[in-house]
């Protein structure tokens, strides 16, 4: 028995667009968190750490950890305030350090 | 051209945008600045625009209604804007803010500083493996883009925002493998009476518990993360008993996940208001340093005033009535008679701000918890410093934030110290057997955000910017 209900079916989405991370196409509603889309889509492992070179991914999820910096257009942003756009090239900050 | 206002707010959550509403009703000109796009702050934070249509919430609604009642004020609100740099020009504060990639200078007469909390959790073996997410960061996704991390998700820390996340997750339609609480029932029955004044809130609160229970959803109370194992992401985790300190003992027990929300309870976001010049003082019941400030928010600088949860965790509903209390303060400062409203406000708020402190008491970490940090664990994420590298620094001789900074760099890298610093105090105090009262966190310099350097070199269009309002006469 549940007391709070599965509202999962009952919420509308943007329309789904098409962009790259790493090359490989990935799936993602217009408008929505390239963070949030990149994890739907299993892309959980965005950079590699300093020193360790260990898996890192989104984090804090409010802009301050930067864990879940990604590239685009030769720019460093945070995942989880950039927006999925149709076309955007994303690339991860994995293999480089 | 320079931007200029009356009263300037950093933060558009309950208290800001609370303090931006009651200074322009004053009739003086508000500028009310956010780095999320709309007004919200972390509590109410606006729906994503991927989402279009979704069954309401009690915070989607508070948060509609107050996104509203900006829109009909004169206060001037400028979204993604973040403010990086904040400095006395003139007679007058100057804030630097970047906005659509691109800084500009901001100048007003007061600063009302309502920049929120960040969360604090304890570092485990793991938890910088991809899936483990704070606990309040994942409301952040729940709110903002109603999704899910994992499919399967372990939901582990203080207070009741675990309850919150776990309900949350449920109701976005994913599996809760398990609530794993340091907290123990008795801690909440001990609460209950001064939960009483918000039946509201009480009630929500059981219904979640009950939801989890009637569902078989395992509550280990009195337990913690002590491991997450998995590597490049999460499979799992271990969890152990919690002693009446919060230091582990008995066997470790094993759970699967794809994910875990870990977090144990806030921090006061201080450094917007260091920057201006506020000087700290160290209040554990209101989730450790706090810029020093009077019951309406007046701090000892002149034209600067402080609200909300980065005056102390005291909760949604306080800092709704903060932030009033704030706003009238600055219109005050700028020649307002707002005495009566505040002595109105003062009993309100005083009340609010009991339930809010009570749910700090739960959520602050016992001094047992520190000891899941084992040796090998990474501390500061940024540069990777485990806790042996951090004792090796404290142990030959750096005894300040400021000298384990600048000896390892720990703080130092992209984020700023915001999720090490708490931890590396505790250290240092705890080396010398001294206070963590004796341990300030470090001198916070600009930017409090990155800030691109080509940025810093271009122009700024001040067609980015949006106009301010005129002043309501
Ligand atoms: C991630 C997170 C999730 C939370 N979720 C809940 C919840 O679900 N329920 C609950 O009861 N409490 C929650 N809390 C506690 C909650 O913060 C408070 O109860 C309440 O939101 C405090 O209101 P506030 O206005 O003081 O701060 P906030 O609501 O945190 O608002 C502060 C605002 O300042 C902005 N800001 C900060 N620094 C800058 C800057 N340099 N430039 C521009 N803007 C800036 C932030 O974007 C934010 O919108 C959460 C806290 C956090 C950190
Ligand atoms: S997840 Fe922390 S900055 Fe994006």
């Amino acid at each position: 028995m549940r007391l709070v209900p599965d509202h999962s079916g009952r919420i509308r989405r943007s329309a789904l667009v098409e962009f790259t991370f790493d090359d490989a196409p990935v799936k993602g509603h217009a408008g929505e968190s390239l963070a949030v889309a990149l994890i739907r889509a299993g892309h959980l492992h965005l950079r590699d750490a300093p020193e360790d070179g260990a898996p890192r991914g989104a984090f804090c999820c409010m802009g301050l950890c930067q864990e879940c910096v990604i590239g685009i257009d030769g720019l460093a942003v945070e995942s989880c305030r950039e927006i999925v756009a149709p076309g955007l090239v994303v690339t991860s900050f994995r293999g480089r350090a | 051209m320079m931007l200029q206002t009356d009263i300037a707010v950093i933060g558009a959550g309950p208290a800001g945008a609370n303090a931006a509403l009651a200074a322009a009703r004053q009739g003086f000109s508000v500028m009310l600045l956010d780095e999320q796009p709309l007004p919200g702050g972390q509590v109410w934070r606006a729906k994503s625009t991927a989402i279009l249509d979704a069954p309401a919430t009690p915070e989607g609604d508070a948060g509609d209604r107050l996104r509203q009642s900006v829109k009909r004020s004169s206060v001037t609100y400028a979204g993604d804007a973040r403010v990086w740099q904040i400095e006395p020009v003139e007679g007058a504060w100057q804030l630097h803010m970047l906005k659509g990639g691109r800084t500009a200078p901001l100048r007003a007469r007061a600063l009302v500083i309502a920049t929120g909390a960040r969360e604090f959790v304890q570092p485990v073996p793991g938890w910088t493996t991809p899936g483990v997410l704070g606990l309040a960061g994942a409301t952040a996704l729940f709110k903002q883009e109603l999704a899910l991390p994992g499919k399967r998700i372990i939901v582990s820390g203080t207070g009741p925002l675990v309850f919150y996340v776990a309900a949350e997750i449920r109701r976005l339609g994913g599996e809760v493998a398990a609530v794993v609480t340091p907290n123990s029932q008795g801690d909440w029955l001990r609460v209950l009476p001064a939960m009483l004044p918000r039946p509201d809130l009480l009630m929500r609160g059981a219904r979640w518990i009950a939801d989890l229970m009637a569902s078989g959803v395992p509550i280990h109370w009195r337990h913690a993360v002590t491991r997450v194992e998995g590597g490049s992401r999460v499979r799992g985790v271990g969890f152990r008993k919690l002693a009446p300190d919060w230091s582990p003992i008995g066997t470790s027990q094993g759970l699967e996940g794809d994910s875990l929300c870990l977090g144990n309870g806030l921090i006061p976001a201080v450094e917007a208001a260091q920057l201006a010049g506020v000087a700290l003082a160290y209040h554990p019941e209101l989730g450790g340093w706090v810029p020093r400030h009077d019951e309406d928010g007046a701090t000892d600088v002149p034209g600067v005033f402080i609200c909300g949860d980065s005056a102390g965790i005291r909760g949604a509903a306080a800092a709704e009535i903060h932030g009033r209390l704030a706003g009238l303060c600055a219109a005050q400062h700028l020649g307002a008679d707002t005495r009566k409203e505040r002595k109105q406000l003062r009993p309100i708020h005083a009340r609010a701000a009991r339930f809010g402190t009570t749910m700090t008491a739960l959520s602050i970490p016992r001094a047992g918890l520190a000891q899941l940090t084992t040796e090998e664990t990474v501390i500061c994420r940024c540069e990777s410093l485990t806790r042996s590298a951090i004792a090796a620094e404290i142990a030959g001789g750096a005894r300040s934030s400021n000298a384990v900074k600048s000896g390892l760099r720990a703080g130092m890298g992209a984020c700023g110290g915001k999720f090490c610093q708490t931890t590396v105090a505790r250290m240092i105090a705890a080396a010398d057997g001294r206070a963590e009262a004796d341990v300030p966190p470090p001198t916070p310099r600009p930017p409090l955000r990155p800030v691109p350097v080509s940025v810093l070199a271009g122009d700024f269009e001040y067609s980015d910017l949006p106009i301010p309002k005129p002043a309501p006469l």
